[in-house]
């Protein structure tokens, strides 16, 4: 009995999604899923879960560490793939980390590049993937409105916005020579409310950061920094207070702002993203770098 | 308590609506960044701390004055807002509580025609922006052709800048008229006219006060509301192959999306290229087991018998099949910068297939301002044209009229591996429009040419033999050139006149300022028939030891030689044998020093009209077999009272 042959927006961008994740294993030798914690990231492994089905996912999930994400967030990671039967590889610069890399002591420009961009530069060239999932969306930020679903890097990682490959239809062209990569987007068409959305229709686990709960946080140039460890600086820590906070994202938990917030429900964090309206990634620090930042740490190779 | 069932009723509601991606053409004179930045504002979802540095950046480099600059919030990338125009497709996101919009910004002028076209690949209706000063322009009738070249169904003519032509009626419905008449026979279904400011917001989100005589629909609320739930395919059902999902022993799946049509449970199916059949057993989809399956789904189906089947081959229904060819024709848009080589072998990528192709032909191609045709040889960056393409295993097709899914495919640059075209299916070849590629202008002065004063039953009678070509074909290593010279040695010695015709004695120099790039080899062997015929014309045997790898062009070789005296073998060596035999220069193909070697970077295509397959291996034995037939049909020794 067929009573309905539209499929809700919701179920396209999943169909699509899949069709995407689906494409890359078909097409590529060695494909990983760059695995960040956050929601976004928890809804791309939900999809590749989906489009392998009743099969295990024919890649592994690589998350790179910059030794300063939430606590909370290492915890989930371990949890997550250990009962989902993930292939998890995690890796860090180790340079960066031994010389003492960190954001309180080398500021977020210094810290993003050594700890996640050339991290994860470092981590690609060590495996040789020649294809790498990511998260973003271009709702996001201006500059990734612009990014292919197949997003071409050249040998050294770097993505030209200028010489990118025409995508239409949904023929991707998975070509590359050897050395060069893909970093591949499903979930480019989605907005956040639909990432909640789907969180909410999925049940979803996310790390519990992004609910409302006292934590201590301490304000720092207007931005309300959570006390995670004893790595904060003694004299930051002690202007600690306990407020009910949660985040919009997750990150390097010195450089992501927490917002006071009662959101402990997914369904009040959407009521108090439709009413309480500052876009998400605003809570980021590293985005005031400069103008047009986000775009030059993506021809860098950041993600 | 009350307000938490409010968020979960808008929640519920808010999941079930549907989504609209749509395409914006327009040059930013238009006002089309303006228009769209608009409906992104109104429609509340810009968030505040955007516009907060939306309201700085105006300060600097905006151009609209001490009015928010719209247009800031779209053009992305750093060097384009500088220059003031959008150079790529952009992705733009909006919601209301009807509908999810997903709008393809791109730039409008005539240089940015592939950024048109790829944005338009995936839009469900097209807003076509003018200037109500302006009326229909060029930029117009570009756009529109565009529009109805990609098979979109819906347009929404947004007749902009009614503020500076007085809110008059008369000139949006002589601005309407105009477009009415050339856009009738481009066949798109559905077209609506909207008068409106972007600027002002007249008619954008809300029905303009300032224009009481148009009783129409708003912008948004059109937007809104246009049906496009008809507007796929759901008649003939495909299922392109994208991935075999074999996790147990016990399970195997067919995984991909439903291109076009409805799969039920049960149904018997078709797989294609091998025509076996079984019945679905299972659809399995994101939400768990289903009945039956429409585009654009991405499930995974089991099937009652253990066929074979991979990705790239086709699931359709027994009584509803695709074109199954390698031939067809396409309208093709250029997207390289780099001109197209028509004698290049392509990658193609069709739905979930890819293969080899190479564009035989372009009939023509078409102006996109004024829609007429002139002839070229090859197309350029963002050039349009009607190519007759051959690719080397077949493709399973439906035209793109009528199955965007099956209809589409994209050209793949065998080197950069840049995507250089986009094509959409327009059907099978005729096959009585089969092209030649070296020929038809030379084939036409084949009638004519010197008298000789010998006769041919003079030359017969002097040696004793006619006039024919023997073509010798194979990899690089297959043991042609022993064959040959062998070949012509027993000849020679049995009192045949021969001569013998091979790649480097003809290459040292008839032929030594050509390359052996696929162009250059055509060039290469067409002398090397012209040589043949004189020859042969005049009573001489030839022997042509050369690898000849395409089968078009060794059949114009025939033609222009003549097919009664053109008599080809065939030198059948696996590659491995051709290896061993011509080692150095396999090594230097692997290592990437040498490209365009038939048989491994370049196709050759087996013969299978030779007269004789022959192994290498049993040098002897083929010379006696070409020996006995040349005796047999009276080629040597020829019957010299004949």
């Amino acid at each position: 009995m067929i009573n309905n042959l539209t499929l809700n927006n919701l179920r396209e961008l999943e169909a699509e999604a899949i069709h995407i994740i689906r494409e890359v294993a078909a097409s590529f030798e060695k494909p990983v899923m760059l695995y960040s914690i956050g929601k976004d990231s928890s809804v791309m492994v939900r999809l590749a879960e989906k489009a392998f089905f009743p099969g295990k996912v024919p890649f592994p999930l690589m998350h790179i560490d910059s030794k300063w994400k939430f606590r909370e967030m290492i915890t989930f990671r371990d949890h997550y793939a250990r009962e989902n039967n993930w292939d998890l590889i995690v890796e860090y610069n180790r340079e960066g980390f031994e010389s003492g890399i960190g954001p309180f002591s080398h500021g977020s420009k210094v810290h993003t590049d050594v700890m996640k961009t050339q991290a994860l530069l470092q981590a690609l060239d060590k495996h040789r993937f020649d294809a790498a999932f990511g998260g973003a969306r271009r709702d996001e930020e201006k500059s990734r409105a612009k990014e292919r679903i197949f997003s071409f890097r050249d040998r050294f990682h770097q993505w030209d916005p200028k010489n990118q490959r025409p995508e239409l239809w949904d023929i991707y062209n998975a070509r590359v020579h050897k050395g060069e990569s893909i970093r591949v987007f499903p979930l480019s068409n989605w907005t956040e409310l639909d990432i909640w959305q789907y969180i909410r229709l999925e049940n979803i686990p996310i790390v519990p950061l992004y609910f409302a709960k006292e934590r201590p946080v301490v304000e720092i140039d207007g931005n309300l920094i959570l006390a995670d460890d004893d790595r904060m600086p003694p004299e930051l820590a002690a202007k600690a207070k306990m407020r009910k906070v949660r985040f919009r994202t997750l990150g390097c938990y010195p450089l992501t702002g927490a917002i006071e917030s009662e959101a402990d429900t997914i369904e009040k964090i959407v009521e108090e993203m439709m009413t309480v309206t500052k876009s998400e990634r605003t809570t980021r620090v590293i985005d005031f770098d400069q103008e047009g930042s986000m775009e030059q740490k993506k021809r860098e190779g950041y993600f | 308590m009350s307000q938490h069932t409010d968020i979960q009723s808008f929640l519920d509601h808010d999941q079930k609506k549907d989504l609209l991606r749509l395409l914006s053409a327009g040059s930013v004179d238009d006002g089309k960044s303006t228009l769209i930045g608009r409906l992104l504002f109104d429609s509340k979802k810009i968030y505040e701390d955007q516009l907060s540095a939306l309201e700085r950046d105006s300060k600097r480099i905006g151009h609209a004055g001490d009015q928010i600059d719209y247009a800031l919030l779209l053009d992305g990338l750093k060097a384009e807002r500088e220059q003031g125009i959008t150079i790529d497709v952009a992705y733009r996101y909006f919601s209301t509580s009807k509908r999810k919009f997903i709008i393809a910004d791109t730039p409008g002028h005539e240089q940015y025609t592939r950024n048109m076209v790829t944005g338009a690949s995936t839009a469900n209706l097209a807003i076509i922006l003018i200037d109500a000063r302006k009326g229909v322009i060029t930029q117009t009738r570009r756009h529109t052709f565009l529009v109805s070249l990609l098979g979109i169904k819906h347009i929404v003519l947004a007749v902009n800048k009614m503020d500076l032509v007085g809110y008059d009626k008369e000139v949006f419905d002589s601005i309407c008229n105009d477009y009415k008449n050339f856009v009738t026979p481009l066949g798109i279904p559905d077209i609506y006219f909207i008068p409106l400011s972007a600027l002002n917001g007249d008619n954008v989100v809300e029905n303009s006060e300032k224009m009481p005589w148009y009783h129409g629909k708003n912008l948004l609320q059109f937007l809104e509301e246009v049906h496009i739930g008809s507007d796929r395919n759901f008649d003939d059902f495909r299922f392109p192959v994208q991935f075999v999902l074999r996790p147990t022993l016990d399970f195997r799946g067919f995984s991909g999306k439903i291109a076009s049509g409805i799969l039920r449970k049960g149904d018997q199916v078709m797989a294609l290229p091998s025509r076996k059949t079984s019945s679905v057993t299972r659809i399995i989809t994101s939400n768990g087991d289903a009945d039956y399956a429409f585009p654009p789904q991405a499930v995974t189906v089991t099937l009652a018998d253990e066929i074979d089947i991979s990705r790239g081959d086709m699931i359709v229904l027994p009584e509803n099949q695709p074109r199954c060819d390698r031939q067809f024709e396409a309208m093709l848009v250029w997207m390289d910068e780099t001109k197209m080589d028509p004698y290049a072998q392509f990658y193609i990528k069709h739905t979930t297939n890819s293969t080899r192709a190479r564009i035989d032909l372009v009939r023509y191609q078409v102006d996109v301002n004024t829609h007429e045709q002139s002839t070229t040889d090859a197309l350029s960056l963002n050039e349009i044209g009607r190519v007759v393409i051959t690719t080397n295993k077949p493709l399973f097709f439906d035209p793109y009229q009528k199955n965007h899914a099956t209809g589409s495919f994209v050209l793949i640059d065998p080197i950069t591996h840049n995507t250089c075209a986009a094509g959409m299916i327009i059907d099978k070849m005729n096959p009585a429009d089969l092209h030649s590629r070296i020929s038809e202008p030379e084939l036409k002065k084949l009638v004519e040419g010197g008298k000789s004063l010998i006769s041919q039953q003079e030359l017969t009678a002097r040696y004793r033999q006619k006039g024919v070509t023997i073509w010798i074909t194979g990899l690089h290593g297959s043991g042609k050139n022993m064959l040959a010279f062998s070949l012509e040695r027993r000849l020679f010695d049995l009192g045949a006149t021969v001569v013998l015709l091979d790649g480097s004695t003809v290459r040292s120099g008839l032929t030594r300022e050509l390359d052996y790039s696929p162009a250059d080899r055509a060039e290469q062997l067409r002398r090397v028939a012209y040589i043949s015929k004189i020859l042969n014309d005049q009573g001489i045997i030839t022997i042509c030891s050369f690898i000849s790898a395409r089968d078009d062009i060794r059949k114009q070789i025939a033609q222009i030689i003549g097919i009664e005296r053109f008599m080809m073998i065939y030198m059948d060596a696996d590659l491995q044998y051709c290896r061993n035999n011509k080692p150095e220069l396999y090594e230097k193909a692997e290592a990437g020093l040498l490209s365009q070697l038939p048989g491994y970077d370049l196709v050759y295509e087996v013969p299978n009209d030779a007269v004789f397959d022959l192994k290498p291996e049993n040098l002897n034995e083929n010379i006696d077999r070409i020996v006995d037939y040349l005796s047999e049909k009276a080629v040597f020794p020829a019957d010299i009272n004949e």
